[in-house]
């Protein structure tokens, strides 16, 4: 209870200010302090003004918060140029009255210091542009631009620490950048004035691909993330990519989904995959990943969800060409909106860029089930260390979105089939390898389950065949020879069968035979039942006969006895 | 020479923020160094800004007092409260009049 007290009272003196920036209000738990100052910076093209600046466009479209912009640095126009290409329009908001912005220029040869100034002038600018619109937030990108136009710095700072005060008593939620100096956070020591919000932008390079992130160095009064969190500047606009879901506290899902092979579903226990798991499908070149990649995705479209798509080897119209080839028709589901195939190449930005692109185009997308082929290329653009660890965080949002999905991942011919170069194995829920057994001159693909948490399934190699109506699982031969697939199997599969033609053949004969012996012995026994009957109507003719012979001897007996008149 | 700049006209435009003593300060500074160097050709606007706040936008005014000399071109800004009449002369370029 208490702690909820202690709670309440945090809540009320720290209200915050919601920055709409995608992921930004998540790791400040709220966004930045309503009310009070908060510096950003950073070295060069790290992208300060882009976040200042959509912290501002944000404010005025999506929470009725007027903005004002005061550049030191760059002209309204410039900042109309670079803000059209992130995807809002400065202009549209300017003459809604929901921005106001306002260029300040100061050079030094143009500025001659006698004795002593104040700069009231620009408070007066900043009050005169705060009434004009209304305004409840503010940003002076950047601010430290004063100390190279105007020599005089004990009154600047002076005038600093006044202005930031004053910006507090008015209310403004204020953005400060600065430019990050050799061993300080700013130039200028910005930082001094500025207590209560920090955040450092960095931008580094390293193997020939940028990256940019963003850390929290301070936030009085609040807890917040501490990492260095990756953000990207995109044409829709400024996101920031929060490691909150590192925790593993998802649910389980116990519903389970078909992977599209209905054999595979039975080597799963029966049933398939678990929602909301991750299967990773791993093999050489050849194998049939992306095979096994389409079904899962088209009997996901089959059952009405959506599924995402991404194609890092082949483009979209490539992977539905393909495919039609096996009997799966991708086109119509695309058509329909339930999948979004998004062919590109991983190297074309660096890991962090790529990996939440596609987190938030997933987000965006909302689907059910998400394909990620192969999954090794993203190996290509960072360390494997930095690949498996921001692949985690990708599969554990996923996961905690309760989205099924499926890797594949390619293994170099000559490595260890059961390894996966990313080291990704310990992801997956379940992991299917494919394998190209090579018999007798032949290829033959086969697919093992080498795990599968949380179900019993099947430990049997189970031949995989690509066939014109899809694909299709067939047992292996396993005779003293071992296992065998493709056309040795099928040839000792043509022997079973003839051996059982054979048989069949010797059982119908003596069936026969059977049949023949018996409708003999019937005919034997009709004919002597016939004769029989010859003979039987014979003989009783003749009993006949004597009958009547004996009935006439005693009718003659008995005339002669009444001529005798003899006595009875 | 003399007769070249007989006819220009010195606009100067000083911008202050209400009175303070050192607009005060700066206003009478400016008024005794244009008696004395620019006598009879100079005009001095001042603008409050306390009044016209818009107005501070179009002249790039930070600080204040700032002085901007208008005319003749091209345009000079000084600010502080011109108490050194030396630097004053050399923010207006007056010297080399």
């Amino acid at each position: 209870m208490q702690q909820g007290k202690q709670r309440a009272c945090e809540e009320l003196r720290l209200e915050k200010s919601p920055t709409g920036i995608r992921g930004f209000d998540e790791i400040t738990q709220g966004g930045l302090p309503r009310g009070r100052t908060a510096l950003v910076t950073g070295g060069p093209g790290t992208g300060k003004t882009m976040l200042a600046m959509e912290f501002l466009a944000k404010g005025a479209t999506e929470f009725g918060e007027p903005g004002v912009f005061v550049s030191f640095e760059e002209t309204p126009d410039e900042l109309i140029a670079n803000s059209a290409s992130l995807g809002f329009s400065l202009p549209e908001l300017c003459e809604s009255n929901r921005l106001y912005m306002d260029y300040v220029r100061v050079e030094r040869s143009e500025i001659e210091e006698t004795g002593e100034y104040d700069l009231e002038g620009l408070f007066i600018r900043l009050s005169h542009a705060i009434n004009t619109v209304g305004a409840k937030r503010l940003v002076l990108d950047t601010i430290e631009t004063l100390f190279s136009g105007l020599s005089n710095a004990a009154i600047l700072r002076a005038e600093l620490r006044r202005l930031f005060r004053w910006l507090k008593d008015k209310g403004m939620t204020t953005i400060v950048t600065g430019e990050r100096g050799a061993n300080s956070l700013t130039r200028e020591g910005l930082e001094e004035y500025v207590s209560d919000c920090v955040i450092l932008m960095d931008h580094r390079v390293t193997e020939q691909v940028s990256t940019r992130r963003l850390r929290v160095v301070k936030y009085r009064g609040t807890e917040h993330g501490t990492n260095e969190y990756p953000f990207l500047i995109s044409d829709r606009g400024f996101m920031v990519l929060p490691i909150t879901s590192m925790k593993l506290d998802y649910a389980a899902a116990e519903e389970r989904i078909s992977s599209g092979i209905p054999r595979l579903d039975a080597m799963l226990g029966g049933k398939g995959l678990y929602r909301g798991s991750l299967a990773l499908v791993s093999g050489t070149a050849g194998t049939g990943k992306t095979s096994v990649a389409t079904a899962f995705a088209d009997a996901a479209c089959r059952r009405g969800e959506r599924c995402m798509y991404f194609a890092f080897e082949e483009s979209a119209q490539q992977v539905i060409r393909n495919m039609r080839s096996i009997g799966l028709d991708l086109g119509r589901w695309v058509e329909k909106g339930l999948m979004k195939i998004i062919g590109q190449r991983p190297t074309v930005h660096g890991l962090e860029h790529h990996l939440m692109t596609m987190q938030f185009m997933i987000d965006d997308f909302d689907p059910a089930a998400v394909v990620v082929d192969p999954v090794t290329n993203l190996t290509q653009v960072g360390a494997i260390s930095e690949v498996r660890a921001t692949l985690a965080r990708l599969v554990d949002h996923l996961k905690s979105r309760n989205i099924t999905v499926l890797f594949t991942s390619l293994t170099p011919g000559a490595a260890d089939e059961e390894m996966t170069n990313v080291g990704i194995s310990s992801l997956a829920d379940t992991w299917l390898l494919l394998q190209n057994l090579e018999t007798a001159g032949e290829r033959n693909r086969a697919i093992t389950i080498l795990k599968s948490r949380g179900m019993a399934h099947s430990n049997q190699v189970r031949e995989f065949l690509l066939t014109g109506k899809g694909i299709d699982l067939v047992d292996v031969y396993i005779g003293p020879e071992g296992v065998l697939t493709g056309s040795a199997r099928v040839s000792r599969e043509a022997d079973e069968k003839a051996r059982e033609a054979a048989l069949r053949l010797e059982i119908d004969r003596l069936e026969a035979d059977r049949r023949k012996r018996r409708a003999l012995l019937e005919e034997q026994i009709a004919r002597l039942r016939s004769e029989f009957e010859g003979e039987e109507k014979e003989l009783e003719s003749r009993i006949r006969l004597e009958k009547l012979k004996m009935e006439t001897m005693f009718q003659k007996k008995k005339e002669m006895g009444i001529s005798r008149k003899a006595e009875t | 020479m003399k007769d070249e700049n007989n006819g220009e006209v010195w606009e100067l435009r000083l911008y202050v923020a209400g009175q303070t003593p050192k607009s005060i300060q700066a206003f009478a500074n400016l008024k005794r160094i244009c008696e004395e160097y620019l006598a009879g050709k100079y005009r001095i606007e001042v603008v409050d800004l306390m009044e016209n706040p818009q107005l501070a936008q179009g002249d790039q005014i930070l600080a204040v007092p700032t002085l901007v000399r208008k005319l003749p071109p091209p345009i000079k800004k000084i600010i502080g409260d011109l108490s050194n009449t030396e630097r004053v002369l050399v923010g207006l370029d007056v010297r080399q009049v």
